[in-house]
């Protein structure tokens, strides 16, 4: 399952961020490991960008990010 | 001449810091000369101790990327007996760095800067309530064998939601020393200056034997959670190495608070950026604002305004005839008085956005707006430098070194300065008061608020528009990512938000102290040469004329048979169709250099032509009575709205020309800017002043 698909409020386990890119990269750089629990937050107007809750401080990313990362809840 | 784009990874411009005594060679070890940076994530508050430190007042406020260049000063670390060179950077997220800001900081903190020595040490600057991504890149220092202090900011907060950081054993575990600060309270400055000398004189580095080991790596396979770090490339396996030492860290030294209450800023945040009624809350936030300028404003600026017609009249009466006295008070009193009179106005429009910036709430209305940044094809992080240049285009411009690709970088300061920026107020409000006070739009909104975020709006749409295209054609490029840390809220801080408004305002008045100061003079003088002389103007007219008009027709004369009107008169055909006469025109042209001399040249101009029987009527008066050579009047309600939107779109400021050309490295760009834009802003004018004739306005 990918972050994209879960419901607002819930919390997940991060499996793996999938695709090796510059984004993707920064993105673990900023904590978004496998092993690490996120929560999504809110989704602004129109339900892009996405607002994620990861180690103790929100994250603002869009959807085509949140695609990339893995989940299990 | 070759448009290039320019490659941020190989280019950084000239900081504009603070020039001290270069000191020679790699790492002195001079003891009373250190050199001493600051590192740290975005918004870790970096710059808040930096200006506690060494008493300067850099910019401070609540969002990622507000530091984009290295400054410098110097910290008193004990007493006088040893000084250090301090250097405030943009925060960076990782020495990895991918934008031009994070590079910048990053070759500083390496010591990869030719003019700038390696540092002796470093004060890693780290959010005590965002421990875990913060000590990311301490670490990261740490492998560098950098000498490293930890100065934890945001304990405040941090014991307000009780999270228990045991400072001691996070000192142990990282084997570095850990200072708690509170810089605007100056407490922990003390023992920073303490241990940062310490570790500059040992140079001691701790022995991390983790990522060395290349075992430790392996073993993270046997955590239960399957691992596809796809590709499973050494980076990031050393990223995931990192963040278990850090997680291991954070367990011991930390005893986390319970996550499953919501904070007040989540709280507040759910209203803010609700999915219904975020954007209202957004556009209403944005009309109080101008709503706000408009009403408390007007009182000061009346005062302001008596003052300087009191300080000509009072100039013109003390000091002899002649023609110093002219240029004193047509010249430099009349049009450096013509704007400074906006001065209030000016102060409540940074009051608001500096109270804004300290929030939190600009990052969340770049949430809020984001997906018309990406249906566009902008960058997410492009919104940040695009409100900052509201307050004016330069720092907007600067601001973009944080978006990471060069081409939506470029895209981005193309249209930076559709924003109206501050320089732009004392056009609208002028026009505004002049013809549309005090009328009002559905009973309550003043129509000159409406008429202002008209105005912006209609610059944000054309900036919309104008990226959309330029990012379809001369800077295609797939859409950019997005990620971007959001801020908690904070309770804006009295000092900083003060600071940020006298700061900009002070370079509003220097402006009109230097620039404006010029270009008066430069332009009085074009207004009163050649000279014609008394005698044969009488002569000439005192048979068509009655006596008592006598002195109005020598002046208006002079302005005609000036350079000014000689020039003016050359340029009309052009300018006539969207409805301004000669006289606008000077103003026009003469606003290329920077958009307020628009109300310092039309102070002149119409000062020099005034009736004799007005003594020092406010320029709105003037503007109000003004009348062209024909003898009708030379504004209607639609000649000022075709000005107005003639400004909102026009490339006309110097400055801004000169930074987009030392950002982009490329004259090119810069004078493309200048341009297209200003082909816009005539067709824009053109399409207002006809439109509205046809429909019966004017
Ligand atoms: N509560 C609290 N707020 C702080 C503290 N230090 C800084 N701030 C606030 O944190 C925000 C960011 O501070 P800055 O000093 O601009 O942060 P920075 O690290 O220079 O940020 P960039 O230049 O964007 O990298 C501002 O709103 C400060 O007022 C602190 O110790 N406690
Ligand atoms: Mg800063």
């Amino acid at each position: 399952m990918n972050l994209t698909n879960l419901p607002i409020g819930t919390q997940a386990k991060v499996v793996a961020v999938n695709g090796n890119n510059a984004i993707t990269k920064r993105l673990m750089e900023m904590g978004v490991v496998p092993g690490v629990s996120v929560r999504v937050i809110k989704s602004a107007p129109f339900s892009d960008p996405l607002e994620i809750r990861v180690r103790g401080y929100h994250l603002a990313m869009r959807k085509n990010e949140a695609d990339a990362i893995e989940v299990s809840k | 001449m070759k448009f290039k784009i320019p490659n941020s990874r190989f280019q950084i411009p000239n900081s504009g810091s603070v020039v001290v005594d270069t000191i020679e060679g790699q790492r002195t070890t001079d003891n009373r000369h250190f050199t001493i940076a600051l590192a740290g994530n975005p918004n870790a508050g970096k710059t808040t101790l930096f200006n506690v430190l060494t008493g300067m007042r850099q910019k401070v406020a609540n969002y990622p990327g507000v530091t984009v260049e290295r400054k410098e000063g110097f910290w008193q670390l004990n007493g006088s007996e040893n000084t250090a060179r301090l250097i405030d950077l943009p925060g960076l997220y990782s020495l990895d760095a991918t934008s031009l800001d994070e590079q910048i900081a990053r070759d500083v903190l390496l010591g990869k800067v030719a003019d700038s020595p390696k540092p002796n040490a470093l004060i890693a600057v780290v959010d005590a309530t965002n421990l875990e991504r913060n000590l990311y890149l301490v670490i990261q220092l740490l492998e560098f064998k950098i000498p490293v202090v930890i100065a934890l900011t945001m304990v405040d907060t941090a014991e307000k939601q009780s999270l228990e950081i045991d400072t001691d054993k996070l000192s142990h575990l990282l084997q570095i020393p850990v200072v708690r600060v509170k810089a605007t309270q100056k407490q922990g400055i003390e023992e920073l200056a303490k241990k940062v000398l310490q570790a500059a004189k040992t140079e001691a580095t701790p022995n991390f034997v983790w990522l060395s080991n290349a075992d430790f790596i392996n073993n993270t396979d046997e955590d239960d959670i399957h691992l596809s770090l796809s590709d499973n490339t050494a980076a990031n396996k050393k990223i995931f190495a990192r963040y278990n030492f850090i997680s291991d860290v954070y367990q011991e030294a930390v005893k986390p608070k319970d996550t499953l209450e919501r904070s007040v800023s989540e709280k507040i945040d759910h209203i803010l950026t609700h999915k219904f009624f975020g954007l209202a809350i957004l556009i209403g936030i944005l009309l109080l604002v101008f709503q706000t300028i408009f009403s408390w404003a007007n009182l000061p600026m009346d005062l302001l305004d008596k003052g300087f017609g009191a300080l000509g009249d009072f100039a013109r009466a003390e000091m002899p005839e002649g023609i110093l006295t002219d240029l004193l008070v047509d010249g430099v009193i009349t049009g450096v008085g013509g704007v400074v009179v906006f001065l209030p106005q000016i102060l409540l429009l940074f009051l608001f956005l500096s109270i804004l910036e300290d929030t939190g709430y600009m990052a969340r209305a770049a949430f809020l707006l984001d997906k018309l940044m990406s249906r566009v094809g902008l960058h997410g992080k492009a919104f940040l430098p695009l409100l900052s240049s509201f307050a004016c285009a330069i720092p907007g411009i600067m601001a973009t070194r944080t978006i990471e690709n060069p081409k939506d970088r470029l895209a981005t300061i193309m249209i930076a300065p559709f924003m109206s920026c501050s320089a732009r107020l004392p056009v609208y409000t002028l026009m505004i008061a002049a013809f549309f006070a005090g009328q009002t739009v559905f009973g309550f909104l003043s129509l000159g608020a409406v008429l202002i975020l008209a105005m912006y709006a209609l610059g944000i749409m054309v900036a919309v528009i104008v990226a959309f295209i330029l990012k379809r054609t001369i800077l295609k490029s797939p859409t950019p990512p997005f990620v971007m840390e959001l801020p908690p809220y904070r309770l804006p801080n009295f000092r900083t938000v003060f600071q940020n408004m006298f700061i900009r305002a002070g370079l509003f008045l220097k402006r009109a102290g230097t620039v404006i100061l010029a270009i008066s003079i430069i332009l009085w003088a074009l207004t009163a040469f050649p000279r014609i002389s008394h005698q044969s103007s009488v002569i000439s007219y005192q048979s068509a004329t009655p006596e008592n008009d006598e002195q109005q027709t020598t002046d208006s004369e002079q302005l005609k048979n000036s350079y000014a009107g000689k020039f003016g008169h050359i340029i009309e055909p052009v300018i006539e169709p969207l409805g301004f006469d000669w006289k606008i025109g000077v103003a026009l042209i003469a606003s290329f250099a920077a958009r307020e001399v628009l109300v310092s040249t039309l102070s002149i101009i119409y000062n020099v032509g005034k009736e004799e029987t007005e003594e020092s009527a406010s320029l709105i008066n003037a503007v109000r009575d003004a009348k062209k050579d024909d003898g009708t009047k030379a504004w209607t309600p639609l000649t000022a709205l075709t000005l107005m939107v003639f400004f909102v779109l026009a490339m006309q400021c110097m400055s801004t020309v000169a930074v987009v050309r030392r950002e982009t490295n490329s004259w090119a760009w810069a004078l493309f800017m200048v341009g297209y834009m200003t082909g816009l802003a005539y067709l824009a004018a053109f399409l207002t002043y006809q439109g509205g004739r046809l429909l019966g306005f004017g």
